[in-house]
């Protein structure tokens, strides 16, 4: 048993390789048997992420574990870096994961083959993402989640998804080339690729280096803004991410936090370095570009998946305004505020395809062809296709509406409370010198965003909730609104336990930053 | 040799973006090869350029003549994985072909 507790930090990427590795082998005649693989592998997954939660529970948040690969001696060794922030990362990747398979396994896993390995190879890449300590090994699993996610993109293929992906692929494969220029150029002046030794050799420095190392650590920035979408090179994420497969959107909304993610390693990491602030004004003013863009857009588009797409523009640029502050206490509520969005966005990519199943082109077609057959059949059809829920309607809507105010941040719910504490939080921050501009503009930001969010939600929801009723109600199986329950669940959990929730992230948070002053 | 390989490295990375900017999905995939060289080369040239120095540790030799093995483990690693995401970019891009009968980057003549 102890043995397993020693290796836990690498599980999170062993159990999905091996799951993926074994999907290949099987034939994709056998659906049952490769989506049964899939879902035990992600509940395996699901309670080492747990594990993991509370292995980094203990003790005051500053407990780093070392894993080396391979057991060499530390400055040969790749290593993988276990903390409370990175625990928490693949435990909302797990959750997602099992919401996201359980909604497929109604009928998309189906949808094109290979399906179930790519799910399984994405979440290692996101795992390894989240857990490496290296800045080469990052990049390689950056590259094994976007191949992933290419595949994962085109998955059910049609004329908009090859359009998407190709926009998407190009857009990923140049950001990774900057992405390798910016690692060689760390590497070339601090001799290193060891995130922490990097961090502990910036100091020594030599002053003619230094615009060599900066401009290297810019190219590394630009490539995560891209991948974080923020303003001017994210103008990819709407269209990508609304015409993938509801599933697939879902758990691609972490993906654009993965840039948020290593963007807050990054900055921790350099606060060893001694120039205050390398980059953060980019962050604060790229931000707040991102959420005026993504309120623009949520207000302009007219279907919801899009609307959503602009949605992680607004969550994304909210999250890259905070990292700019430096401050734990901004970074803990940033964090928290990640966890509900994340969880909400891909909430309601699932619910965009089960409010659209009622209004799907077919169905005018097939009333037309019951008026004229008679609706005999129509019974049985139903038994067929799954157990219809009682007042579906009923339910898809209070559970729309829910996602609206957790998005939007309207009390009583979680998204008010994140965004609630995240303005006390950086109103709080400058106490030096009294509260900045830019810090009254970014609040204000916030709450015009959630205002316009709310806005345009309603809108959606009044065209698809109050309009006659044509007699077809979706039809919707439990595995689809059961993910749905889910994240919801989880967000109001995250809302009932926020003392304990908000205690331990921000104890993450000093621990982080701890770590990079000792 | 640096006036060479920069000057190498400058013009396939000036080509490949000025490809990459171009309308047909053909020169966008051309471009980002070339990109792909570009900084592969440059990876290889951030161990410093040394002639006649191996990577190889041998014993009695002196360490300041060997080459520095960490680049070049790197530049085979990013070759293999850009030539592998090169090749799915050319299926996409085929697809996006036999889907849109056109190869423009949009799926449609302008």
């Amino acid at each position: 048993m102890t043995a397993i507790v020693d290796h836990l930090v690498i599980l999170p990427i062993v159990v999905p390789m091996l799951a993926g590795v074994i999907l290949t082998l099987i034939n994709e005649r056998h659906a049952a048997t490769k989506l049964a693989i899939n879902i035990s592998a992600t509940l395996l997954l699901l309670v080492v992420s747990l594990l993991l939660l509370w292995k980094f529970g203990a003790g005051d948040g500053s407990l780093t574990e070392v894993y080396r690969l391979g057991n060499w001696p530390v400055p040969v060794a790749i290593t993988l870096v276990g903390d409370r922030l990175s625990a928490v990362m693949v435990a909302l990747v797990s959750f997602l994961a099992l919401g996201c398979i359980s909604y497929a396994a109604a009928r998309w896993h189906r949808g094109g083959s290979h399906f179930n390995t790519l799910f399984q190879l994405l979440l290692m890449g996101l795992n390894g993402a989240f857990l490496t300590g290296d800045l080469f090994n990052l990049f390689v699993f950056f590259e094994v989640m976007l191949a992933a996610s290419y595949g994962l993109l085109l998955h059910g293929s049609g004329n908009a998804r090859v359009r998407a992906g190709l926009h998407y692929i190009a857009f990923n494969l140049a950001a990774s080339s900057l992405f390798l220029l910016g690692v060689s150029l760390v590497y070339a002046v601090t001799g290193t690729l060891n995130m922490a030794d990097i961090a502990a050799r910036l100091p020594t420095v030599p002053a003619e280096s230094r615009s060599l190392l900066e401009a290297g650590l810019a190219l590394l920035g630009i490539a995560f803004l891209g991948k974080a979408a923020m303003w001017p090179i994210g103008f990819w994420l709407p269209t990508a991410y609304a015409a993938a497969s509801p599933p697939a959107a879902a758990l691609f909304a972490i993906m654009s936090k993965v840039g948020v993610y290593v963007l807050l390693r990054l900055s921790v990491l350099l606060g060893a370095y001694g120039a205050e602030g390398f980059g953060h004004e980019w962050l604060l003013y790229g931000g707040m570009a991102t959420i005026v863009f993504g309120t623009v857009g949520i207000l302009s588009s007219q279907d919801l998946p899009r609307m959503v797409g602009f949605g992680v523009l607004v969550s994304s640029g909210t999250l890259l305004a905070m990292l700019s502050y430096g401050d734990p206490a901004v970074t803990a509520s940033a964090v928290y505020y990640l966890v509900i969005s994340t969880l909400t966005i891909a909430c309601l990519f699932l619910l965009s395809e089960l409010l659209e199943r009622g209004r799907a082109p077919e169905a005018d077609i097939l009333a037309v062809t019951l008026e004229a057959f008679g609706d005999e059949q129509e019974v049985e059809r139903e038994q067929e296709v799954g157990i219809t829920i009682p007042a579906t309607m009923a339910t898809l809507g209070i559970s729309f509406a829910l996602c609206a105010m957790l998005l939007a941040g309207m009390p009583p719910l979680s998204g008010f409370l994140a965004k609630f504490m995240m303005m006390a939080a950086v109103i709080g921050s400058d106490t030096g010198a009294g509260v900045g501009a830019s810090t009254w503009v970014l609040v204000a930001l916030l709450i015009v965003s959630g205002f316009a969010t709310m806005l345009g939600l309603l809108r959606t929801g009044i065209n698809r909730f109050w309009v006659p009723s044509a007699g077809d109600v979706p039809l919707v199986r439990v595995v689809e609104i059961g993910p749905i329950a889910l994240f919801l669940g989880l967000c109001v959990a995250l809302l009932v336990l926020a003392a304990p929730a908000m205690a331990y992230m921000e104890n993450m948070a000093e621990g982080l930053y701890a770590l990079s002053a000792g | 040799m640096e006036l060479v390989i920069s000057l190498s490295i400058g013009v396939l990375a000036g080509s490949g973006i000025w490809l990459l900017l171009r309308p047909r999905s053909f020169q966008v995939i051309i471009g980002l090869s070339l990109i792909s060289y570009a900084v592969n080369l440059f990876i290889f040239s951030t161990g410093r350029l040394k002639s006649d120095a191996a990577p190889i540790l041998e014993t009695g030799r002196d360490i300041a003549t060997y080459a520095d093995p960490v680049p070049q483990a790197l530049v085979l690693t990013a070759i293999v994985i850009g030539f592998a995401m090169t090749a799915l970019f050319l299926v996409v891009l085929l697809a996006s072909r036999g889907l849109t009968g056109t190869d423009h980057v949009d799926g449609r003549e302008r």
